[in-house]
């Protein structure tokens, strides 16, 4: 049945839901505040689908640590900012700490089981890791709730009457950005160029001399940088606070976003996290039985219908085996 | 015959050490015995689902929430003996087994880790929600058990959920589970019945899942749904693919793994007790990288050992998960 779905289903979908979002937005106040609300959680799900999309299509691995290592990234952001640096000077000695941690991390957990060849192999390792790091979390700054300080001032904007935060809007900017950002470093650079082949094509890749194995381990870094800015993003919000386990949901809504979007798909990870960001916190406002502990039940209902209706997601490709 | 007799005396002398070991132990250690027993139901379980049909599931706690609020609900607020409500978790287990597999007939690999992975949190989610039958994060209390009690409840239960594994998978049902594993199309194609054996499986499995819940709230004689965390169910995780998938004896050595080496690196104050996950998580990444099929292959070195000199002896072939 999924195959036989129309090829313009999709895109008036989206048409659909970005329609609902701006008629309802202009029509009531609140709702357009609580949509760029919950566009700004989406931004920090899509920046966390997108780690998993990059992951998931150069090994076909779903990386189970990711929420993990986000969190501990955004305890070394809050500790540098403890001994003093700027909010920024944080930030960027931060994604410099996630880099180095995401290849490091390949290297020595991932690698020696990858090369066995066994996908479950390969998940129990990323769930050791998964244990070991929030365990190093709690180890090193304990299990107290920490307060993060957020990169933008506690300021609105009123626009016709509409509060917009200038913490949502900045989440929202910051997440488009750096996926931006990293779509330009795929596309137009060299090494974007030889991280696609090796993830595409790893045998002709090879042949043609790009290090597979490095283009691997730097996308683990990669992905590992941008679940920074998304655990640095969600820390700063008054849902998810800084705490040890503070991406285990976040984590479920990236999932959520990823297969959405198709899995393969990092445009589709982003749509997917914005739109899922938006319903949810649509539903929770104006749906009275849909209570905060609903939303992550929430979440599992849309991955489990999406992959029951059109398994390949918005923007992914329908595989086809072959007997 | 050898290696018949040898294998018939490894297990009485395992049955002696669990028939004699509550009687050495205090009582703290007695439950924390039974706990063993616990994950050695719930690991059979998940073995039967992941490790003989090949369908990864990363939520096996969400079925022991299920179990676990049965017999909790039952008990604290309609005064039903503890023990009776096992049967009733088992039941219930088994029906939730068979509306998780149902979906998952269409998902292999990644996409059912995802879910699987997703129910495991989703379900305490719903347990808080719906506080009036859960207590909500406050929880329900238990009647107490002596550790000794328990401990006999615990293996007594373990045996039976083993020996009918054992029973399930020898005969006909276990080659169709195997076939399933190690080619659908092969097994779909000699008359296996995908979809029957497929939400069998994750029947069976979220059935024993769910009885080791029931025996889990009543060692702790509480219930919340913290209990029911992520760690639980990738605990049981890793002790299935650590003991060894596809191997009976290997879920003892997973269990045992899984609730005696993060105690027993407690207790031993070789690292502070905060330093335990690091550490347990770091010990699981060797594991995989040095013994990626698990301890199945070191048990089945030391059961062919009478044969070696007869002839080369491999009955535990890795088994093998789709990619897709």
């Amino acid at each position: 049945m999924p195959a036989n779905l129309r090829p313009w289903i999709v895109p008036a979908l989206l048409a659909g839901l970005v329609i609902f979002l701006l008629v309802g937005s202009l029509r009531s106040a609140l709702f357009a505040q609580q949509t760029v609300s919950g566009l700004a959680n989406g931004g920090i799900y899509a920046s966390l689908g997108v780690a998993l999309v990059l992951i998931y299509r150069a090994t076909q691995v779903i990386n189970f640590a990711q929420g993990a290592i986000a969190t501990f990234t955004t305890y070394v952001a809050w500790q540098f900012m403890q001994w003093g640096l700027g909010y920024w000077g944080a930030f960027v000695i931060t994604l410099c700490v996630a880099f180095a941690g995401g290849i490091a991390i390949q290297l020595v957990a991932i690698r020696p089981v990858e090369r066995r060849g066994n996908v479950l192999t390969v998940v129990i390792a990323s769930i050791g890791v998964l244990i070991a790091v929030e365990g190093a979390v709690g180890w090193i700054w304990g299990p107290e709730i920490r307060f993060m300080p957020s990169a933008f001032p506690v300021r609105t904007y009123h626009v016709g009457g509409v509060a917009f935060s200038l913490q949502d809007l900045g989440t929202i900017g910051v997440s488009i950005a750096s996926v931006v950002v990293l779509w330009a470093l795929f596309q137009f650079t060299k090494l974007g160029l030889a991280m696609r082949a090796a993830a595409l094509r790893p045998n002709a890749a090879r042949l043609v001399g790009v290090r597979v194995s490095w283009m691997l381990s730097f996308g683990w870094g990669l992905a590992a940088v941008l679940g920074a800015i998304a655990g640095m993003m969600a820390a700063a919000s008054p849902s998810v606070l800084l705490q040890p386990n503070m991406m285990d949901g976040v984590l479920i809504y990236a999932f959520a976003a990823a297969v959405l979007g198709g899995l393969e798909s990092p445009l589709g990870a982003v749509i997917g996290g914005l739109a899922i960001g938006a319903m949810l916190n649509l539903l929770s406002s104006y749906v009275s039985w849909v209570t905060p502990q609903l939303l992550l039940p929430a979440a599992f209902v849309v991955m489990l219908t999406v992959l029951l209706v059109k398994p390949s997601g918005l923007f992914g490709r329908t595989r086809v085996h072959r007997v | 015959m050898k290696r018949r007799w040898f294998e018939l005396g490894l297990i009485a002398a395992a049955a002696l050490v669990v028939a004699v070991m509550p009687f050495l132990l205090s009582n703290y250690n007695r439950s924390q015995g039974a706990t063993v027993a616990v994950y050695l139901i719930a690991i059979l379980g998940l073995n039967i689902v992941t490790g003989y049909t090949g369908q990864i599931s990363i939520g096996h706690g969400a079925f022991m929430a299920i179990g676990g609020y049965t017999t909790a609900i039952l008990t604290h607020n309609h005064g039903w003996n503890d023990v009776a409500t096992l049967p009733i978790a088992l039941a219930i287990g088994f029906g939730a087994g068979v509306i998780v597999g149902l979906p998952a007939l269409r998902f292999h690999g990644a996409y059912l880790a995802l879910l699987t992975f997703a129910l495991a949190l989703a379900v305490p989610q719903l347990a808080k929600n719906y506080s009036h039958f859960t207590g909500g994060t406050e929880g329900l209390a238990l009647p107490t058990h002596t550790g000794l009690w328990l401990y006999g409840l615990a293996w007594a239960t373990a045996t039976v959920v083993f020996v009918l594994t054992w029973v399930l998978l020898r005969g006909r049902t276990g080659r169709a589970f195997r076939a399933v594993r190690d080619s659908e199309i092969a097994a779909a194609s000699s008359g296996i019945g995908l979809a029957l054996h497929k939400t069998l499986a994750f029947g069976v499995s979220a059935a024993f899942a769910s009885v080791a819940g029931s025996i889990y709230v009543l060692i702790n004689n509480f219930v919340n749904p913290d209990v029911f965390g992520l760690t639980l169910s990738l605990y049981i995780l890793i002790g299935a693919v650590v003991g060894g998938l596809g191997s009976l004896w290997g879920v003892v050595v997973g269990a045992a793994f899984v609730q005696l080496l993060p105690i027993g690196l407690t207790s031993s104050n070789a690292v502070s007790s905060e330093a335990v996950p690091v550490v347990f998580g770091a010990i699981v990444i060797v594991v995989m990288a040095l013994l990626p099929q698990g301890s199945a292959v070191i048990l089945g070195g030391i059961a062919g050992l009478p044969n070696r000199f007869r002839r080369s002896h491999s009955s535990y072939p890795p088994p093998r998960m789709e990619a897709r």
